[in-house]
C-alpha cells in the first residue's frame, strides 16, 4: 500500500481539455507523481471504482444526466477534498447555454431519435449537487493553479483564492489596454485572472473563460460596451459565454436580455 | 493454446475504456459460436453544440467551436474559420496559410506523440498503463513527452496556449510571433530532429499485431502539399470532390447504442486518420520523410490496420520537418490577418484533425450571425468502420480464446483508431455479452 496521498481525476460532460492540460504538464507530471499517487484517471489507464477512498478528487465536467448525479454523490462520499477543475465543473460550462433553451426542442433538432438519449434538462455545476472544497476556474484550468492547490492541500492549508481581474495582470505585463486604445470589446474588467492576460497580450479581446472576478459592476460595464457600438444582444452574448451560468454572468445576461438599458 | 469452447456464452463488458480521449465502453455478446453484439458505445453526454452556435456572432465561433474538443481544438477552430472565410470571400494569403500549417502540425505532434507514447505503446508492450511502462522504459517515455511538449510549444507560438488556443481569428491570426520566439522554437525543433526519428523507429519496432482489413481510405489531397487544410476530398475508390460536395456523398444517422452519430459515404463505411492519409498521400510527403519510411522498411498503401501507429509516427516526423522548413524562412508579415467584409451565405470546409477529416458547414445571416451550423468529427465518421473492424478481427482471432484475450484484442483494435470520444457533440461505449 502506498503512503502517498491518493488523487483521482473524474470526468463528466466536458471536452477533456482540463485533463489534457494535466497530461500536458510533461516533466512536472512526473514530479507530481512523486508527491501523490494518481490512483484513478481513465485517460492514462488507471481505473478504480467510485467507492475507493481518495484524499483529493479533481472533477472535470458538468452534470447532465441522472446517472451523473449518483456517481458524483459517491465520489463526494469517498473523497476528503473535492476540487472542481475548469469552467464546466465550476459553473456548468458553455453547455449550460441549454439551460435557457428548450432542451427537448434542441434534442429533436440535433438527434433524429431523441428517445435514445437520456439527459437532464440542464447542465449543472458540481456545487449545485455536492459540497465543493475548492474551485479551479478557467477553460482550460491553469496547471500552475492546480499544482498550487495540490501543494496547499498537502500542507493542510486552503489554497489562495485569486479573484482579481484580468486587467490587473494585463497592467503588470505592461500591455496597452485594447479596450481603451482600440475600443475592443475586451471582457478583462469583469473576468477573473489566472490565464496571464493571454488574449489581450495577443491583441485579442478577453472572452470571460476564467469566470467572474470579484466586485464587478456588470451593468455599468455592459453599458460601456454598448457605448463602443455593441448591440444589447451582443452584450448579452458577451456575458452568456463560457461561464454563462456563473451567477454574476447570468444576472448580467438577464440585465441585457429584455428591458432596454435606458429604462433601468 | 486456445482450447475454450467457442460455442460457450460470452459476455464481455468493459464499462469504461481507458487510454482513449473521452468516455466510452465495449459491449460484446456471443451465443452458440456467433457474435450477437459487438459495439463500442459512446456515453459522453450530449452537449448540443450546433444548437447553441445558432445566433452567435461569427467572431465568437472559434471560441465556442474549440470547446467541442480539448484534444483537437485547432481542428474545430480552423475548419469553422475556413468555412466562414469561404462565405466572406477571403483568399488565404501565403503567410497565413503557412502559419496555419504550423499550428495544425503542433496539434498533430502533441496528439500523436501522446497517443503512441501513453495510449498505444502499453498495449503492444503488455502494460496496463503508461506509468507502469515508464518504470521499465523511462527514456522512451521521456522522449515521447518531450515531443508532446514540442507540439504544445508549436501550438503556443501562434495560439498562446495548447488547450483552447486564443490566437486564431477569421482572416488569420491575432498576433504574428516575434522573430526571437520563432528562433527559440527553431532551436528546439532542430534539437528534436534525431529524437523524432528515434521515436518513429521505436514506434515502428513495437510488436504490433497484423490485422489485414478491407477498407476505403478517405483524406484531403492537395496538388503540392501533404493535405491538411486545403485541397479536395479523395478516396482510394475514386472519390475526388471539392469540400462543398461533402453532403451529397456523406450521410449521418443515429443508432440506439451511442450519443454519437454514424456516417456513411455513398452507403458504405470508410476510414479516416493517419493511415488513410499516408495511404493516399505518401507521394506528397517531403523526401526526408519518405526516406525515413523506406529506412524503416515501411511501404504504403497498407491494409494492415495496425500500420496506423507507423503512419502516426511518420506524421510526427513530418510535423517537425515541415515546420522547420517553414519557420527557418520566417518573415514578419505587414499584418497577421486579412481584411474582409462579412456577408450572408453558406460555407463548407474540411481539414485533417489528428484523427482524420472533419467537416463543417456554416450558414451566416446578414447581421453576421450563425443561422445554422453542422460539425462532423472524425470519430463518428470512423465508427461504422471501427465496428466492422471489431467483428472481422474477432472472427479471425476466434471465439475459442479466453474472455481476457478477446477483451484485450477488442481494446487494441479500438485504441488503434485513437478515438476521441469527447468530440462527440453527438458520440461511443463497449460492453461484451456472450450468449
Amino acid at each position: 500500500m502506498s503512503a502517498k496521498p491518493r488523487v483521482a481525476i473524474h470526468k463528466f460532460a466536458s471536452c477533456s481539455g482540463c485533463q489534457l492540460a494535466f497530461v500536458n504538464m510533461g516533466a512536472e507530471l512526473i514530479e507530481l507523481t512523486k508527491l501523490v499517487d494518481i490512483a484513478h484517471m481513465a485517460e492514462v489507464g488507471h481505473v478504480l471504482s467510485e467507492d475507493e477512498d481518495m484524499d483529493i478528487a479533481f472533477v472535470e465536467g458538468s452534470i447532465t444526466t441522472p446517472h451523473d448525479v449518483e456517481r458524483l454523490k459517491k465520489i463526494r462520499e469517498h473523497s476528503r477534498f473535492l476540487i472542481t477543475m475548469g469552467a464546466c465543473a465550476t459553473s456548468g460550462g458553455i453547455q449550460a447555454l441549454r439551460n435557457n433553451a428548450d432542451t427537448a426542442e434542441w434534442m429533436r433538432s440535433v438527434y433524429a431519435k431523441p428517445e435514445f438519449i437520456h439527459s437532464l434538462s440542464s447542465s449543472g455545476a458540481i456545487a449545485n449537487y455536492v459540497k465543493v472544497d475548492f474551485e479551479l476556474w478557467g477553460c482550460p484550468v491553469s496547471v500552475r493553479q492546480m499544482l498550487a492547490a495540490v501543494r496547499a492541500f498537502l500542507f493542510g492549508v486552503t489554497p489562495p483564492n485569486l479573484r482579481e481581474k484580468v486587467c490587473q495582470e494585463c497592467k503588470r505585463r505592461g500591455n496597452n489596454c485594447i479596450l481603451v486604445t482600440q475600443g475592443a470589446a475586451c471582457m478583462g474588467p469583469v473576468t477573473r485572472t489566472g490565464c496571464g492576460a493571454l488574449c489581450p497580450s495577443f491583441g485579442a479581446p478577453c472572452y470571460t473563460c476564467y469566470g467572474p472576478a470579484e466586485n464587478i459592476n456588470v451593468g455599468s460595464f455592459g453599458r460601456r460596451l454598448m457605448g463602443l457600438g455593441l448591440s444589447q444582444e451582443q452584450v448579452l452574448r458577451k456575458f452568456a459565454s463560457i461561464n454563462n451560468a456563473a451567477p454574476a454572468f447570468s444576472d448580467a445576461a438577464k440585465l441585457f436580455c429584455s428591458e432596454p438599458w435606458m429604462e433601468e | 493454446m486456445s482450447t475454450l469452447n467457442p460455442k460457450r456464452d460470452i459476455d464481455i463488458q468493459v464499462p469504461l475504456l481507458t487510454r482513449v480521449e473521452g468516455e466510452g465502453s465495449l459491449e460484446f455478446t456471443a451465443r452458440d459460436g456467433r457474435i450477437e453484439q459487438l459495439q463500442l458505445r459512446i456515453f459522453e453526454p450530449p452537449r448540443l453544440f450546433e444548437k447553441f452556435l445558432e445566433g452567435q456572432d461569427y467572431t465568437e465561433v472559434p471560441h465556442i467551436a474549440a470547446r467541442v474538443c480539448g484534444v483537437c481544438p485547432i481542428a474545430y477552430q480552423m475548419t469553422s474559420i475556413r468555412a466562414m472565410e469561404h462565405i466572406f470571400g477571403v483568399l488565404e494569403d501565403p503567410w497565413v496559410h503557412a502559419m496555419r500549417r504550423v499550428i495544425y502540425y503542433g496539434e498533430w505532434l502533441q496528439s500523436h506523440a501522446l497517443h503512441i507514447n501513453l495510449f498505444a505503446a502499453p498495449d503492444f508492450l503488455g502494460y496496463a498503463d503508461a506509468l507502469q511502462m515508464a518504470t521499465r522504459y523511462p527514456e522512451e517515455v521521456k522522449r515521447g513527452m518531450l515531443l508532446q511538449g514540442l507540439g504544445n510549444d508549436m501550438l503556443r507560438l501562434l495560439g498562446g496556449r495548447s488547450v483552447h488556443p486564443i490566437g486564431l481569428r477569421v482572416g488569420g491570426f491575432h498576433r504574428a510571433p516575434p522573430k526571437h520566439e520563432v528562433a527559440d522554437l527553431v532551436d528546439k525543433l532542430l534539437a528534436a530532429r534525431d529524437a523524432v526519428r528515434e521515436f518513429a523507429a521505436w514506434a515502428v519496432s513495437l510488436p504490433r499485431p497484423v490485422d489485414e482489413q478491407d477498407f476505403v481510405s478517405v483524406a484531403i489531397r492537395h496538388p503540392q502539399e501533404y493535405g491538411i487544410n486545403e485541397g479536395q476530398l479523395v478516396s482510394d475508390k475514386g472519390l475526388d470532390i471539392p469540400f462543398d460536395r461533402y453532403p451529397t456523398h456523406f450521410r449521418e444517422h443515429q443508432v440506439e447504442h451511442s450519443t454519437a452519430h454514424y456516417s456513411m459515404m455513398d452507403g458504405g463505411s470508410y476510414f479516416l486518420g493517419p493511415l488513410a492519409r499516408v495511404n493516399l498521400n505518401f507521394d506528397r510527403l517531403p523526401q526526408e520523410v519518405q526516406n525515413l519510411a523506406h529506412d524503416l522498411g515501411l511501404s504504403f498503401p497498407s491494409r494492415n490496420m495496425f500500420m496506423n501507429v507507423a503512419a502516426r509516427a511518420l506524421e510526427c516526423h513530418l510535423a517537425i520537418v515541415e515546420t522547420l522548413d517553414i519557420l527557418q524562412h520566417y518573415k514578419l508579415p505587414t499584418r497577421p490577418w486579412q481584411d474582409y467584409t462579412p456577408r450572408p451565405g453558406i460555407g463548407h470546409h474540411c481539414t485533417e484533425a489528428p484523427r482524420g477529416m472533419i467537416y463543417h458547414r456554416f450558414e451566416i445571416d446578414r447581421d453576421g450571425r450563425v443561422k445554422t451550423a453542422s460539425m462532423i468529427p472524425p470519430t463518428s465518421q470512423n465508427q461504422a468502420r471501427l465496428e466492422q473492424n471489431l467483428h472481422s478481427a474477432v472472427e479471425h482471432f476466434g471465439l475459442d480464446h479466453t474472455d481476457e484475450a478477446l477483451r484485450e484484442l477488442c481494446e487494441k483494435v479500438i485504441r488503434n483508431y485513437d478515438p476521441c470520444l469527447s468530440c462527440s457533440t453527438h458520440f461511443l461505449k463497449l460492453k461484451v455479452n456472450r450468449e
